[in-house]
């Protein structure tokens, strides 16, 4: 594959052809915040927390949909890019419900350490507090709606790695919600396996295992890269 | 920073929709209360026995979402008689625990914690009841009033509140090391 060569933080780096930015910018050891990526499903450029500044564009790229390019020069931290990113975490808290004081992800929810890791100390957007239920009609897991941030990591893992594609999102921007089969109760499922990988992936306490006690939750978001590794040095096939 | 002709900083805490978990946690200071005590003087507070707000107050720590009509006119009494206002825990900083309320039917709310009989409303329902009027939304305090020091938690940590207070008694800016500012 051929190589070509950029510029990152002004270090001349190289890289092979096909591959996206944040592969690349991780490569260098430089840890860029990402919510939506997950190790071995699709991109998405949902999140927008990896955003970084290409020369030459006024608009800011989302490295994991970024594909690198000869002589591409890229910054991955300014103030403008720590202003934005910060921003971004304000909005996710403002638009659902995160009440981590009574989540079960409280100590290990990605949204909230990546508040901390942006010193988010208050919201400076007034939060919209919607009305979102709980379906909690599956025998294993819950999905509450109010902790979702539309990741789509669910999804993906759901469709790409599972095969079922139970899960979907229906309806556009703050009124998107994420849907079992064609909306119907999560219990009422003929495609889902209750295999629980969407619960393993999701970064926030959107989806969890029934009757798992604050603290005591422990997600496996490095499951999907485990198995499509796996799949692809056949280790289960004998 | 000093207003008493002691030179202590006038300090009070107030307690609006809270569970006083934050109160406790500054307790938790335990020892370290001894050391706060030679540069404070805690003017008004649950821990005190003064029941209205005292002016000229230096800093002020607020626990707890504002709720009714009451906390709100409370925020604003704090709020021109203090010169540092601190939102201390998430029900100040975010609304937390109080502000999951935000969005039924203040009536229903009510209707269901206080029964009442031949439809008469619920006390808290209207302003001039003995209950105060609860406001359509919990709110977080800089909604209200303007806020300088924020001191996210469920509760802030010792340590949090302790370093904040630490700064301001130097007159510094508060900064918090990165693991103390978080959510929950």
């Amino acid at each position: 594959m051929a190589e070509v060569t950029l510029t990152i933080d002004n270090e001349k780096v190289s890289a092979r052809e096909g591959q996206n930015l944040l592969q690349v910018i991780r490569e260098q050891g430089i840890d860029l915040p990402t919510l939506c990526h997950l190790d071995g499903l699709s991109e998405r450029g949902g999140c927008r927390l990896c955003v970084v500044e290409v020369e030459g564009s006024s608009r800011l790229a989302a490295s994991c949909v970024t594909a690198v390019r000869e002589d591409m020069r890229v910054t991955t931290a300014s103030d403008r890019l720590l202003r934005y990113r910060r921003m971004l975490v304000e909005l996710l808290f403002a638009e659902r419900n995160h009440v981590c004081s009574v989540c079960v992800m409280n100590g290990n929810c990605e949204l909230q350490s990546l508040a901390t890791r942006f010193g988010v100390d208050h919201l400076r957007y007034e939060p919209l507090y919607p009305r979102l239920p709980t379906d909690a009609s599956h025998e294993k897991y819950t999905i509450d709606h109010n902790r979702c941030v539309l990741c789509a990591r669910c999804v993906r893992v759901c469709d790409e790695v599972e095969g079922v594609h139970t899960l979907d999102i229906m309806g556009r921007g703050v009124s998107s919600r994420i849907i079992n089969d064609l909306n119907q109760p999560w219990r009422a499922s003929r495609t889902c396996t209750a295999c629980g990988k969407c619960v393993q992936v999701c970064p926030t306490g959107a989806l969890y295992i029934k009757e798992t006690l604050s603290a005591h939750v422990e997600k496996r978001p490095d499951l999907p890269r485990r198995i499509v590794d796996a799949r692809k040095k056949r280790v289960w096939n004998s | 920073m000093s207003s008493t002709p002691s030179g202590k900083i006038r300090l009070a805490t107030v307690w609006l929709s809270g569970c006083s978990g934050c109160h406790m946690s500054f307790l938790d200071l335990d020892e370290q209360l001894l050391e706060l005590n030679e540069h404070i003087q805690l003017v008004h507070g649950p821990l005190v026995d003064r029941k209205d707000f005292p002016p000229e107050v230096d800093v002020v720590l607020v626990e707890g979402a504002v709720n009714n009509e009451e906390q709100k006119e409370m925020a604003g009494i704090l709020r021109e008689q203090s010169r540092i206002v601190v939102a201390l825990g998430d029900c100040a900083v975010t609304g937390n625990v109080p502000a999951m309320r935000n969005g039924l039917p203040v009536k229903n709310l009510l209707e269901s914690v206080y029964p009442v009989e031949g439809g008469h409303e619920p006390p808290g329902l209207s302003s001039g009841s003995e209950v105060p009027r609860l406001l359509p939304a919990a709110l977080p305090l800089h909604a209200v009033v303007p806020v300088d020091v924020f001191l996210p938690g469920c509760p802030p940590h010792a340590r949090t509140i302790g370093s904040a207070l630490k700064a301001l008694l130097k007159g510094e800016r508060v900064v918090l090391e990165q693991g103390m500012c978080r959510f929950g």
